[in-house]
């Protein structure tokens, strides 16, 4: 045996062991990722039941995926326009990826970027849930920074498209008992039933600090903040500006308004 | 060189010399993922796994280990397998993949692994050293479970998710430690520990490195 020091020995073992643990790697990556993609696409699609408030919270990812599939429908909506783009597949488009790509999104201005995305995409997909062909609830995607992360979650709302039904983040990395109880069932229970807009169409819901007075006038569209979570709840108050004005849903929300008087 | 018995080093690394307790070893993750129980338990799974396995693989192949490379093929090998780790939790623990996020890939860098392959697994018999990525595993399991229930039970009031003491915002008795949520928490935690564990083994108290000599000209303090 050569010696074990000798440079062509360092090279031949530094190459063996590179090969073996990338196959290794690659290996178990190419076989999992069919699960895991599985799994990204439940998570998405069991969020988006719970916010529309179908089903309850114990469903498995059968039942999940037979509601899903029976009772909402996906459509990607041109967010400059506010029409619906159908020759984009919604089970396929990834509007998180468009809003990477320069092609297909656009960068927001200092002033413009309430929820601090920096870039806002053209299209995104929203969700309908529909009975007898009549539209139940209109389930839109937001996200929005927030103390450590963006904050990814639905904002379900009724056929009025004023009305909550439901708004719940699936995916943020906010401090846990903190800004992390944006997660809990009590502070999202206290959502549904308040209004968004005022008559002017313009965005009205507010995250206010020290508790809702209910004998206010503006108590149907104030929400208690977060207890301990001021720059948590500022990003949600800011994120449901965002998403629900101009640059947000506001021109697909008008169409929807128009359509629909 | 010694001779080392199974029980010998699975077990001495959980009390006369934790990687946590007595080396201060792998703090960063235990600051991080011991917020709640469930979190702690599976990274300490998945740390023992990684360091019980990189031990047996880089003890297999540590004859032909050029001393020039070492460093770089105890990581290759051992960032192999924590991307492994990742991977088989984003596939089968998907909800508590997404908790633990850029930890599972932070045991790559974590001390306890590649010191245990560089001090153990270097010189030692394959099945040895694997158990002594084991013992190690479960030493930095025990701090990281012990923490994990206490900051969640008191600073959240539950267990694994399930409440245990309900708190006054829903209705029960208990007030909440919010800080113990938060990473500076655990800080204390272990060093109340640390200085726990030194009261029971003495011998784990290290000497001082150089004592402070005595102040003698008054000036000094000025």
């Amino acid at each position: 045996m050569s010696n074990k020091e000798s440079t062509s020995r360092t090279l031949f073992v530094a190459l063996a062991v590179s090969l073996v643990a990338s196959v290794f790697v690659a290996g178990s990556a190419v076989a999992l990722k069919p699960v895991q993609i599985e799994n990204r696409l439940l998570d998405k699609q069991r969020s988006i039941l719970a916010i529309a408030g179908i089903g309850g919270d114990k469903l498995s990812s059968r039942e999940v995926k037979d509601l899903f599939n029976s009772r909402i429908k996906a459509r990607v909506v041109d967010l400059n326009t506010g029409e619906y783009n159908d020759s984009l597949d919604p089970v396929t488009f990834d509007p998180l990826k468009a809003a990477k790509d320069p092609k297909t999104s656009a960068a927001l201005k200092g002033s413009e970027d309430l929820a601090l995305i920096k870039r806002r995409e053209q299209f995104t997909t929203v969700y309908m849930v529909e009975q007898n062909g009549q539209l139940e609830s209109l389930i839109l995607p937001i996200r929005g920074y927030g103390l450590w992360s963006t904050l990814h979650g639905f904002l379900a709302v009724k056929p009025d498209l004023n009305t909550v039904v439901g708004l719940g983040f699936y995916q943020h990395a906010e401090t846990p008992g903190l800004g992390g109880e944006v997660d809990n069932p009590k502070w999202k229970g206290m959502w549904p039933g308040k209004t968004l807009f005022d008559d002017s169409g313009k965005p009205i819901i507010r995250i206010v600090k020290g508790g809702v007075d209910p004998a206010s006038p503006d108590a149907g569209h104030q929400v208690d903040a977060l207890a301990g979570a001021t720059l948590t709840s500022n990003g949600v108050d800011r994120l449901m500006q965002f998403w629900l004005g101009e640059q947000g849903f506001g021109p697909y929300l008008a169409k929807l308004r128009q359509q629909g008087a | 060189m010694s001779k080392h018995t199974a029980k010998e080093v699975l077990l001495n690394p959980v009390f006369a010399n934790n990687p946590i307790g007595l080396q201060i070893l792998g703090i960063c993750s235990a600051l991080a993922v011991t917020s709640n129980l469930k979190t702690a338990l599976v990274m300490s799974i998945a740390l023992t796994l990684v360091t019980g396995f990189s031990n047996l693989f880089i003890a297999s192949i540590r004859a032909q280990i050029p001393g020039s490379i070492r460093m770089i093929v105890q990581m290759v090998i051992i960032a192999s397998l924590v991307i492994v780790v990742d991977q088989v939790l984003k596939a089968f623990a998907y909800s508590l993949a997404k908790q633990l996020s850029v930890f599972v890939g932070l045991i790559i860098t974590n001390c306890i692994v590649m010191g245990r392959a560089e001090a153990f697994a270097m010189q030692n018999p394959p099945w040895i050293s694997f158990l002594d990525g084991i013992g190690n595993g479960l030493g930095y399991s025990a701090v990281l479970i012990s923490l994990g229930i206490v900051r969640e039970l008191f600073g959240a009031g539950k267990l694994m998710g399930i409440e245990v003491l309900p708190l006054v915002k829903d209705g029960g008795w208990y007030v909440p430690n919010g800080m113990l949520l938060l990473p500076p928490s655990a800080f204390f935690l272990i060093g109340l520990l640390i200085w726990g564990l030194r009261m029971w083994r003495r011998e784990q108290i290290e000497k001082p490195a150089f004592r402070m000599a005595h102040q003698v000209v008054d000036k000094e303090a000025y």
